[in-house]
């Protein structure tokens, strides 16, 4: 009981992080229907510029926790915005209308770029992140087995949880989420209504971006070690993750991130942690044979 | 164009902004390791940046200059660039050389480009043109074949150049293997290096654990990569074009995770070595013969020489490279490849037509499958030693780009293309480090400038009249 509360608290945590990757997902699939395969890589991008930020905060002497967290959570979130913004104008935007491969080729070779891109400036090995909090409390025991919550572990969901909430407001509520949900009805249609469609799809791509940085962060905070190279995995989960939540469904991507969360951790603790990815792309596999429209997806119609 | 030049510099301002936002926390600022394990401090390097950043702000103008018309300005400041790039003058890094340098001949490239297109196309159009042209596709891909044929021959074939032209040929092989699948059916296949591995490790393990040999076990592994094929794309290939190609990468990973963990079976990470190669008539390549065996320079009575081995790995190669090329020529013409291409333009009209898609895609992922079967056995016996390293997402991306780069369904595209990725970044090592940078770069601008890839071949194989009689389009 106890083993399975630990292994709950970790599973939900990582779930956290991969459902903000899976946003991103979601929502470019939701209105322009590709897969944005270099998604990860502004994921990785923003751990670079979060650990980059760490260390000038503390050149900057700059003590206080939750400071630091909050200025560098700001600074990824801006410009790894600013990445997500020129991958979607350089090598989608003149896609549009294309064979229908295209823009998944373009986004192959962006994310193959921007991976090498990130190796050769910063260097291949991986970067140890230091820690930035520690501690936890325990919060019962039980079989002589302590169930440990990290401070980590409750930053983790409660900035997630914040920020989705604020999300699904901004979908829902405000005009920008008016425009994004009338763009990915009928893109034609918003447009004679005249809503600005290349914005709104800039748009898309620039809050799927810095969610990514988000959870960038704090991946970099959790795992304390990233690479160039930890964007196609975590993107690969992130985006099985949206697949099993129902593409283009923005609670589905957050179900999707938790369950991913659940199966990956329990995998692991459970059967073996070398097979905990296989157990993933799996899932990926089958959610897609089976049940491409996923567990909350709306069925898609192929007109002619 | 006096109102117009202030417009355009601020554009480029613009694009300068946006690209110094992107460089600051990346290039700008660099993770340093120092000593102890958790150590970790960082340096600025604000030079480079500005250095990129000028040389993004000057690109970006002369691409606007072009786009009004200008064509000697631009290639006035493409030449400014390349003058910059290759002079002495110290920039902060050597990359950065390259990195002006190309920009300046991209610019060039754009400044005379109008002009160049019309005078081609004008040239193309005058008897002696068409003349030259037509003769050009019928004799070039042949051409190529001679060179092939006698480059063992010839001076230039030391080891290095041996190494590098098996290693073309592996990857041409690939690409037309894949062509089948991408350019031909249109299924976008991002895990084909599975096959490839199954097929390497088909034979280094029936190799080494049953004594087979490559001959033997050429055809199994070739079979033994097409049901693969069959059984993992029989359940996926109903699915759209984009989740077929995320569930390919993911039977991909899954196939080099197994060979990396399954450690009794694959021997895990290790790999499997000292595999066998392939023997010529019983006969192997070595100076001395194990028990049993004769060496290739006894039964030919010529001295032994340790090229001999490469050489006779390249003309395998190239044999099964051609046997490739042949087949999908020929598959083609029969009415399973014209269905392969019809479902490549338009599913739904061909299910309308009575052809059956799923059948039709699993001909071409399972013949797709063989020939990176054959091709990874091939590679198992050329290395002696393979390990799951070898077959790791990447590989199928350059095996796509190569097939994208060269135009998805054209053969002398995918040589021209393997020649082009492989060839160059071996040749000139120094570019080796920037090879993946430029390879997904080169995919997106061939997506954006020239999607049907650098040999445009989207024309349908049989037609119904031949094209100029009236009849078709």
């Amino acid at each position: 009981m106890a083993y399975f509360s630990q292994q709950l608290i970790n599973a939900i945590t990582l779930g956290a992080i991969y459902g903000l990757i899976a946003i991103g997902y979601t929502m470019v699939y939701g209105i322009i229907g590709m897969i944005n395969f270099a998604h990860g890589e502004v994921f990785m991008i923003g751990a670079f510029i979060s650990l980059i930020g760490f260390l000038i905060c503390s050149f900057l002497g700059i003590g206080s926790a939750p400071v630091a967290i909050l200025l560098v959570l700001l600074m990824a979130m801006a410009f790894s915005a600013v990445y997500g913004w020129a991958v979607e104008r350089a090598a989608y935007r003149p896609l549009r209308g294309s064979f229908r491969l295209a823009p998944l080729i373009s986004a192959i070779g962006v994310s193959i770029a921007l991976q090498n891109y990130v190796q050769l400036v910063q260097g291949a090995r991986p970067k140890p992140g230091g820690q930035i909090v520690s501690g936890g409390f325990n919060l019962f025991s039980a079989d002589g087995f302590d169930v440990r919550v990290s401070w980590l572990q409750i930053i983790i969901v409660v900035v997630t949880v914040v920020l989705m909430a604020g999300f699904t407001w901004l979908i829902a509520r405000t005009s920008l989420g008016r425009q994004q949900r009338a763009c990915e009805q009928d893109m034609k249609m918003a447009a004679l209504l005249g809503v600005n469609v290349d914005r709104t799809i800039s748009l898309t791509f620039v809050l799927g971006a810095a969610l990514a940085a988000v959870a960038g962060m704090l991946f970099l905070m959790y795992y304390g070690v990233i690479d160039f190279y930890i964007g196609f995995l975590a993107g690969i989960k992130a985006f099985t993750a949206a697949v099993l939540g129902g593409i283009g469904s923005l609670p589905g991507a957050m179900l999707g991130g938790l369950l991913i969360g659940l199966i990956e951790v329990f995998w692991a603790g459970y059967f073996s942690s070398e097979y905990k990815d296989v157990a993933v792309f799996a899932i990926l596999v089958l959610v897609l044979i089976f049940r491409p429209t996923g567990l909350l997806g709306k069925p898609e119609i192929e007109k002619v | 164009m006096g109102g117009r030049f202030p417009s355009m510099l601020k554009d480029a301002a613009l694009t300068a902004f946006v690209a110094a936002a992107l460089g600051i926390f990346i290039v700008g600022f660099r993770t340093v390791d120092v000593g102890s394990r958790t150590g970790l401090s960082f340096d600025y390097q604000f030079a480079d940046l500005a250095v990129g950043v000028v040389a993004i702000f000057v690109g970006r103008l002369g691409l606007s200059l072009a786009a009004a018309g200008l064509r000697w300005p631009v290639v006035a400041l493409g030449v400014a660039m390349i003058a910059v790039g290759a002079s002495p003058l110290k920039l902060p890094s050597g990359f950065l050389h390259w990195f002006v340098a190309l920009g300046g001949v991209m610019l060039v490239i754009r400044g005379i480009w109008p002009w160049a297109r019309g005078t081609m196309t004008a040239a193309a159009g005058t008897p002696t043109g068409l003349a030259l042209g037509r003769a050009g596709t019928k004799w070039f891909g042949w051409l190529l074949l001679a060179a092939a044929v006698l480059l063992p021959f010839t001076p230039a074939a030391d080891q290095k150049t041996m190494d590098l032209a098996v290693l073309i040929l592996t990857y041409v092989m690939l690409g037309w293997g894949l062509n089948i699948v991408v350019g031909l059916a249109g299924l976008l296949d991002l895990g084909y290096v599975a096959f490839y591995a199954v097929g390497a490790y088909s034979y280094a393990l029936l190799s080494t654990q049953h004594g087979l040999g490559f001959w033997t076990v050429l055809p199994l592994a070739g079979m033994m990569a097409a049901l693969f094929g069959i059984v993992l794309g029989f359940p996926v290939l109903r699915l759209r074009g984009d989740y077929l190609a995320i569930v390919t990468l993911g039977f991909g990973e899954i196939i080099r995770l197994v060979l990396l963990n399954w450690v009794d079976f694959t021997n895990g990470p290790a790999g499997i070595g000292s595999i066998p190669g392939p023997t010529l008539f019983g006969a192997v390549f070595s100076e001395t013969p194990p028990a049993g065996k004769q060496t290739v320079s006894e039964m030919l009575g010529i001295t032994f020489d340790g090229n001999h081995r490469l050489i006779f790995l390249y003309y395998i190669i190239l044999l099964l490279a051609l046997i490739t090329n042949i087949f999908t020529q020929r598959m083609r013409r029969l009415p399973v490849g014209r269905a392969w291409e019809a479902l490549r333009e338009d599913e739904t009209a061909c299910r309308a037509l009575g052809i059956n898609p799923t059948n039709t895609k699993l001909t071409a992922f399972a013949i797709g499958a063989m020939f990176a079967g054959f091709a990874g056995s091939f590679f198992a016996a050329k290395q002696r030693f393979i390990s799951p390293e070898s077959f790791a997402f990447i590989e199928s991306a350059i095996i796509l780009a190569i097939v994208v780069l060269g135009g998805m369904g054209s053969q002398i595209g995918v040589v021209l293309a393997a020649v082009l990725l492989i060839g160059l970044p071996e040749w000139f090592r120094d570019l080796g480090n920037y090879r993946m940078l430029a390879f997904g770069l080169a995919m997106v601008l061939i997506m954006v400038f020239r999607p049907r890839g650098l040999i445009a071949d989207r024309q349908p194989s049989v037609r119904l009249h031949p094209a100029g009689s009236g009849g078709g389009p």
